[in-house]
This record gives structure tokens, C-alpha cells and sequence, in this order.
């Protein structure tokens, strides 16, 4: 049961800290709740379909169909994720000043919140349809059905909770420095998905295998808490090949010069913007 | 820009590379067999994995990073290499107490 709960757990928590960052850094946004929460129910209802048709989709594109159909996942988040800080980016000064007088609304309309809702909607997918499998796994397995969906749901739960203790352990970030923390975390966040993106696109051969550029597994450890953790939250890989780390520098720096554009042209008129409600 | 292009001839050199190795391997009753593989040093070969359970299993190397889920009833193909020589480790994620096996690389 702890197994299973433990595997659960680790699943959901990756998409759990997407959705919370993703929660932390919109604060104060109009409607940025329905829009994360329908992204999470359509993300949950596809990771039922992905698991359905696992089958198929593996053996797609010559049985690298699942490498694939995770690359563009990651990839396609990765762009969110970019498009979401970008437009963050221009509207910083707004952002923290409207936060101040509680009643005040940002632009509704400019924000593109379905960016929210995909990014996390793909989060939920791609995690999901992995812990669909997995209980299924277990159900049609046989041997002691309901310890293990318990410890399948307790995972589930843990996972969710942590979630939630982040979120509102980062609300307690003073407004001005909240936005800066979280575009940050978004940041290396999708540095880190491209990086995986990379990996499984060598798994697929589309892009060549290489021999890591290191191994640091001894000193920290994927599969620790903390290693997990830090995948995750900034994309540690502790055997980078130098594609995933070209992958991982390119958005770092696309998404950057992205922002440090946005910031300058947000800057230039921000009157003009803000037309508060 | 510059990245994907030369990303795209790698990818192109790569698939023109000579003939891979390949390994056929069975999953049944939540074990690999054969589950320990001798393999080449430096060179990327194919494991062609066929799950006979009812259930899925995925795939996961514990010291190199390739994680692939295989349906029940299903064949899967993973590509695992370039490596060093030494012994590498990898198990069925879904299965973790019984699904375990070693790749040694020679
Ligand atoms: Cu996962």
C-alpha cells in the first residue's frame, strides 16, 4: 500500500506544483481560477482517453508514438508557460500595484488565461494518464484490490495537500516580490520540460542518443525527495545529455529576452493600460 | 534556431547509422526475462519489450534515464545506449518488488 501511495504521490505531485505555481503567480487575476480548474477537469478527463488508447498512441510512429506524444506535451507547455510570463513580464508595475487595493481588477480581457488552462490541463494529462494506468494496473492485477486503490487515493491526497501548502505558503510572499518568485519558478520550470522534452525526443530517435555529460546521481539522486523536487521545480536531471542542456539553456534564454522585451514595452506607458474598474 | 538545425542533421545522420542490435525481452507475471541483457559499449541497440500480462508495466532504468509504459498485451520497442561499460540497473515501475532486471555493458 505504501508503494502504491508512494508512486501515486509522486505523479500527482508534479502536476499539483505546476497548477499551485501557476495558482501563486495570477493572484489577483479576474476568473484565473475557473480557467485553472476547467484546464485541470479537462486534463483529468483526458487522462482517461490517453490511458484508453495507450495502446494505440504507443504504437504509433513506429512504436515511438508515447515518446512522441510526450514531447509535444512538454513542448506544447513549455510555449504556455513562456506566453504566460511574457505577458506577466508587461504587466508587472500593474500587477503589484492593483494587488495593494483589494476591489481593483487587472485587464481581464488581456490575459490569455487559456494559456493557464492548457498548461495545466497538459500537466494534469500528462501525470494522470500515467496513475490511471497504474491503478488499473493494480485493480486488474487482483491481489489485495483495496489496500492498494487506498493507498492509490492516499497518494492522490498527499499529493493535493502539498500542493495546497505551497500555494499558500507562497501567498505569504509579499505582494512585489510574489510575481518575481513564481515568474522565476515558471521559468525554470519550462527550461526544465524542454529538457525532458529533449530526452524523450532522443528516446524516439528523433533527436540522436548522446552519453550524459555527467552523472551527479551519487551526490543527488532523481529519485530522492529533494532530487524529485527540484526536477520538477527547476528541471535537475542528474545525467544531462548536452542536447537536454541545449534545450534547457535555448528557453532559458528565449524566455528571458521575451520578458526583458515585454518589461521595457510595458514600462513605456503603463497609463494607458491600466484602466482600472 | 541554429539548435534544431543541427539537431535535425544529427537526426538525419543518425537514423542513416548502420543496423541497430536488438533484444527481444518478456514481461509475464510482473517479471523480465531474461532479465539480465549483455549489451555493447557505446552504442545505442533496440530492446523490443513484449508484455504478456494482462496489466501495464512501464519500463524505468534506474541508472540511465529511459521510462516507457507497455500496455498489457502489448510489444514496445526501447531504444537504451549509448553507454560506458559497467552494469546498469532497470525495473517495471508498476511492479517494482518482482519486475527487476540489469543491463551489462561490455
Ligand atoms: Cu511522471
Amino acid at each position: 500500500m505504501i508503494s502504491t501511495a508512494i508512486i501515486v504521490f509522486r505523479e500527482v505531485l508534479e502536476a499539483a506544483l505546476i497548477i499551485t505555481i501557476l495558482m501563486a503567480a495570477t493572484r489577483g487575476v479576474l476568473n484565473r481560477g475557473r480557467w485553472i480548474s476547467g484546464g485541470v477537469a479537462g486534463g483529468v478527463i483526458g487522462a482517461f482517453v490517453v490511458a484508453l488508447f495507450m495502446g494505440a498512441i504507443a504504437n504509433s510512429f513506429e512504436g515511438m508514438g508515447q515518446e512522441i506524444f510526450n514531447a509535444v506535451i512538454l513542448l506544447t507547455a513549455v510555449c504556455m508557460l513562456a506566453w504566460h510570463n511574457i505577458w506577466m513580464a508587461s504587466h508587472a508595475k500593474e500587477l503589484t500595484t492593483n494587488l495593494k487595493h483589494v476591489g481593483h481588477q487587472i485587464n481581464e480581457g488581456t490575459l490569455p488565461l487559456y494559456s493557464l488552462a492548457i498548461a495545466s490541463g497538459l500537466a494534469v494529462l500528462r501525470e494522470g494518464s500515467e496513475v490511471v494506468l497504474f491503478l488499473y494496473g493494480i485493480a486488474a492485477g487482483g491481489s489485495s484490490n483495496l489496500e492498494m486503490l487506498s493507498g492509490g487515493i492516499a497518494g492522490l491526497f498527499i499529493g493535493a495537500i502539498t500542493g495546497a501548502l505551497l500555494y499558500f505558503g507562497m501567498l505569504r510572499i509579499p505582494p512585489q516580490w510574489l510575481f518575481k518568485t513564481t515568474s522565476w519558478l515558471i521559468l525554470l520550470m519550462a527550461c526544465g520540460l524542454a529538457s525532458s522534452a529533449a530526452g524523450y525526443l532522443s528516446q524516439a530517435g528523433v533527436l540522436p542518443s548522446q552519453i550524459p555529460l555527467w552523472n551527479s546521481d551519487g551526490l543527488l539522486s532523481e529519485k530522492s525527495i529533494l532530487g524529485e523536487l527540484l526536477h520538477i521545480l527547476i528541471g535537475y536531471e542528474s545525467r544531462p545529455t548536452a542536447l537536454q542542456l541545449s534545450f534547457y539553456l535555448a528557453t532559458l534564454v528565449v524566455i528571458t529576452s521575451g520578458m526583458i522585451w515585454a518589461n521595457r514595452s510595458g514600462t513605456v506607458a503603463p497609463q494607458t493600460r491600466s484602466r482600472g474598474i | 534556431m541554429r539548435i534544431f538545425l543541427t539537431a535535425i542533421l544529427f537526426a538525419l545522420s543518425a537514423t542513416a547509422m548502420a543496423d541497430t542490435l536488438v533484444y527481444n525481452i518478456t514481461i509475464k507475471d510482473h517479471v523480465f526475462s531474461p532479465s539480465v541483457i549483455t549489451i555493447p559499449v557505446n552504442q545505442r541497440v533496440k530492446f523490443v519489450i513484449e508484455n504478456q500480462d494482462v496489466t501495464p508495466e512501464e519500463f524505468e532504468g534506474l541508472d540511465f534515464d529511459v521510462e516507457k509504459i507497455i500496455p498489457g498485451k502489448t510489444k514496445s520497442t526501447v531504444f537504451v545506449g549509448p553507454f560506458a561499460a559497467g552494469t546498469y540497473n532497470f525495473m517495471g515501475e508498476f511492479n517494482a518488488d518482482t519486475a527487476k532486471g540489469q543491463i551489462i555493458v561490455e
